[in-house]
């Protein structure tokens, strides 16, 4: 089953394996709306606790699916449905509630419509203060020195990088660059809260999770420069990075694509029983341009359970992430978690936000409500960090950064030939004959063709 | 275990072919067509030829030509759609990475029965049903297919795919590239197209030449009960993306097919009959409207050659080209619309590739360009008819 984490910029999870009994997971405490109680009993259309049928479809056809269900086979199952359980109002009487698909609906003489907004909006789960301070009587996973200090190195590395490769762009370096900036603890204490082999599906703001994962600064820089050492052999554009060694799916620049793929991605984890899980990411594009209260509310609509975290807190991201994953391997059902956080840089280096937001608020974001700073206060009062350190920290990493873009910027741009690879497996007569007319075009017209690309 | 091609006619590269290329390559003219490799006899008792037989269906003249082997073994008879069933099945035993999913296609069997029984043998997560969510369960399709899966997906109608389209145009065409090779998207999206017997316009769409265009992708049509069988076992085994579109009103034609496994190859056309005086190029339903007005043309003393494209990209210009070189004569009978259709692409293909070979202007029967009317005597008038074939055939070979 899948886990659909879904965080505002939101995170996906998909879970595939095995395993069908649901885990009450003691260690943590979240406020999320659990409906689910056990799975035991689950009465909708599964043919044993199937009550009188006839009672609420008429189409026969819809009966006699329901029946054929009931003769599933053994092998490969899909898996059960468990649908959510409502309460079990003591209604004898026919005429006060109805069978119907997800459970028994009791009838009411008052027409009353549902608000189209709840009285108070879901509330957001944090364990640490804007200053650094864990909250008293806050529940999260303890995290290790040892990963902390990762963590936040890795916070501060995304962000001199964006802040270096956004530059390199204004300069004219590389022809387009996107930021992560605001949302460094979503992307890292996420990844830190996964295994490697997780599979994750981005939107294009989550370069953090290759960064925890080992890509270097170096295949950062030749992915944005476009360079023959891009694994995307220069063909698409920078910061659509992808990466199946580090189980990270190619971006693919339209919004939420990749969300009905990573139900397929957790359908394949799923045949191979592999004790992973798939987290899709996606932010306001892909889910919040309603009127509803976020996306979190959205999840109960779709029979997600859900959770909504506090973005800018690498704690809450963390506790949040593995406790999701958890009960994504081990009840075999998607989770959905909207972290609320707020993207500080504009969209891309295609954008000016301020045009439709007030300056103030985004310096509001950048540093009052930094990740950064929050994290760092937390790290630096468990004595696991120091400002020498920071700085030597930051020197480093902008050091390797400037030689990366100059290594990448030198390096040579892939081959003419590989315009036409990977089109196909292997090279059709069409394309084949369309290399050769644009390369007898070239000899000819040499000075009308950029000299640096390699024929 | 000789693999059997129905595609009779393409003989060995002819090296004055090139000549006459613009492009000037050798290369570029298409090898003789790979038989995949991984066959196995299913009956004990060897190798046999497939006995081009009784073809039930009128219109289809079967010319196809025995193979070099001696004993000849009776095959079994089955209906297309249970062709289609047949390699299916084939192609998920052989493979366990092989997955299939769609409306309908588990417990009910598949709305056109192709899928009947899967679900009962591997179950139903392997065989899935999915809700009524076309872009949903094509990118589900390619997700799946990224991380080493191979889905089958069905449409239950091709029209529903428009639905599917950003991610059959922007993911399955594409994220081999952008990633650099590094996520293969082995996919098969397959389903039901063409006009059948009043289904009204959204259900009568034959979207084949929208898919054209993407890189990508290759697309097939199968047409007789032999290459849906062998096409649907191609596509499942090719490495690239395949859009298999079959059609609605050919799913009961009833054909003796071989016992011996066969694999056929996408990128190649079918020789339906040779001929001399005009190549027909056509395919899916009309090669049966062809081959019916061929039975009338032959009466009236013309000798036409039928080619089913079945290829729809790539285009066969191998096999098409050596046809329009000994005819210099070429119709395309198509389904399509007359605008932007599969006979105007092909129809430009052959004038920029064969120009100098031919006689007479390509003429292109197509429909028209208006929505599939839900009346039967009116849809019936916008599918081209045989007595139409006669006519342009007549016409073009004064």
């Amino acid at each position: 089953m899948a886990i659909w984490l879904s965080r505002s910029r939101k995170i996906a999870h998909f879970l595939n394996p095995k395993i069908a009994y649901f885990l009450q997971p003691e260690d943590f405490s979240y406020k999320i709306h659990v409906n689910y109680v056990n799975s035991s009993s689950f009465r909708t259309l599964s043919g044993e606790n199937f009550r009188s049928p006839h009672a609420f479809l008429d189409n026969s056809a819809t009966v006699s699916a329901l029946q054929r269900r009931c003769r599933r086979p053994e092998s490969t199952r899909a898996g059960e449905q468990v649908e959510t359980r409502y309460s079990d109002d003591d209604y004898e009487d026919e005429n006060q509630a109805m069978d119907f698909p997800g459970g028994r609906v009791s009838f009411t003489h008052e027409m009353k419509f549902i608000s189209e907004a709840a009285d108070k909006r879901i509330p957001c789960y944090r364990v640490l203060s804007d200053d650094g301070y864990l909250i008293a009587g806050s529940r999260f996973e303890q995290v290790d020195k040892e990963t902390a200090v990762k963590m936040y190195k890795s916070m501060v590395t995304l962000q001199i990088m964006d802040n270096i490769f956004y530059e390199a762009q204004r300069q004219g370096r590389i022809s387009f660059y996107l930021t992560s900036t605001g949302e460094e603890a979503i992307n890292i204490a996420a990844a830190a809260a996964l295994t490697s082999d997780d599979v994750i599906l981005p939107q294009y703001r989550e370069p953090g999770i290759l960064l925890w994962r080992g890509f270097t600064l170096q295949e950062f820089a030749n992915q944005c420069f476009g360079n023959n050492a891009d694994y995307g052999k220069g063909k698409q554009m920078p910061i659509h990075y992808g990466s199946n060694k580090h189980n990270f799916f190619t971006i693919s620049s339209p919004i939420a694509t990749q969300l009905p793929q990573a139900a397929g991605v957790a359908y394949s984890l799923k045949m191979d029983k592999k004790e992973a899980c798939v987290v899709a990411f996606t932010g306001d594009g892909g889910t919040k341009q309603f009127r509803s209260d976020g996306v979190v509310v959205k999840g109960q609509a779709y029979g997600i359970r859900s959770i909504r975290v506090d973005g800018n807190d690498a704690l809450a991201v963390y506790s949040t992430i593995r406790a999701a994953r958890e009960m994504v391997i081990h009840e075999q059902k998607p989770v959905l978690v909207e972290a609320l956080s707020y993207r500080v840089g504009h969209h891309s280096t295609s954008d000016d936000s301020t045009k439709y937001r007030p300056v103030d608020e985004i310096e509001h974001w950048k540093t009052a409500r930094s990740p950064l700073a929050r994290f760092r206060k937390w790290v630096h009062k468990n004595g696991w960090w120091t400002d020498d350190e920071e700085s030597e920290l930051r020197g480093s990493i902008r050091k390797q950064l400037l030689n990366a873009i100059q290594v990448a910027e030198k390096t040579e741009k892939p081959q003419l030939a590989e315009m036409f690879s990977d089109v196909y497996d292997n090279l059709p007569s069409n394309l084949h004959e369309q290399e050769k007319s644009l390369r007898e075009t070239i000899k000819r017209h040499r000075q009308d063709y950029p000299t640096d690309v390699p024929l | 275990m000789a693999a059997m091609l129905q595609a009779i006619g393409v003989a060995s590269p002819s090296v004055a072919f090139s000549d006459h290329y613009n492009k000037s390559s050798v290369s570029s003219i298409r090898s003789f067509p790979v038989i995949r490799s991984g066959l196995r006899s299913i009956s004990g008792s060897g190798h046999g030829s497939f006995k081009p037989g009784k073809v039930i269906t009128k219109a289809t003249a079967t010319q196809t030509e025995k193979s070099a082997s001696t004993t000849s073994k009776p095959g079994h008879e089955l209906l297309l759609f249970e062709a289609l069933r047949e390699g299916l099945e084939e192609e998920m035993d052989r493979d366990p990475r092989v997955c299939v999913f769609g409306e309908d296609v588990g417990h009910y069997g598949g709305s056109y029965k192709v899928t009947k029984g899967l679900a009962e043998k591997y179950g139903d997560l392997r065989v899935l049903d999915t809700p009524i969510a076309e872009n949903s369960f094509t990118g589900m399709g390619v997700g799946a297919a990224m991380t080493g899966l191979r889905p089958v997906i069905e449409g239950m109608n091709m029209g529903f795919l428009l639905l599917a389209f950003n991610q059959i145009s922007d993911n399955c065409g594409m994220l081999h590239y952008t990633s650099g090779g590094q996520f293969t998207i082995p996919t098969v999206i397959r389903g039901p197209g063409g006009v059948g017997r009043q289904l009204g316009a959204e259900h009568s769409q034959r979207l084949e030449s929208y898919f054209q265009s993407i890189p990508g992708i290759q697309l097939v049509a199968c047409s007789t009960v032999y290459n849906a069988k062998g096409l649907m076992k191609a596509a499942i085994r090719s490495e690239n993306p395949v859009v298999l579109f079959e059609h609605v009103l050919l799913y009961n034609l009833k054909e003796r097919i071989p016992d011996e496994e066969y694999v056929l190859s996408l990128e190649e056309a079918e020789m339906v009959r040779p001929g001399e005086h005009i190549t027909i190029l056509t395919y899916s339903r009309m090669r049966y409207h062809v081959m019916q007005a061929a039975k009338t043309l032959v009466n009236k003393g013309y000798d036409p050659e039928v080619i089913d494209i079945r290829s729809l990209k790539p285009f066969d210009l191998y096999t098409i080209g050596n046809s329009v070189k000994k005819t210099h004569r070429v119709l395309i009978v198509e389904e399509c619309m007359r605008t932007g259709g599969i006979g105007a692409s092909l129809t430009a293909a052959i004038n920029e590739n064969f120009h100098d070979y031919l006689d007479a202007p390509i003429v292109c029967l197509s429909s028209q360009d208006v929505p599939t009317p839900y009346a039967g005597t009116l849809e019936e008038w916008t599918v081209v008819q045989p007595a139409q074939i006669v006519a342009a055939v007549e016409q073009l070979c004064q």
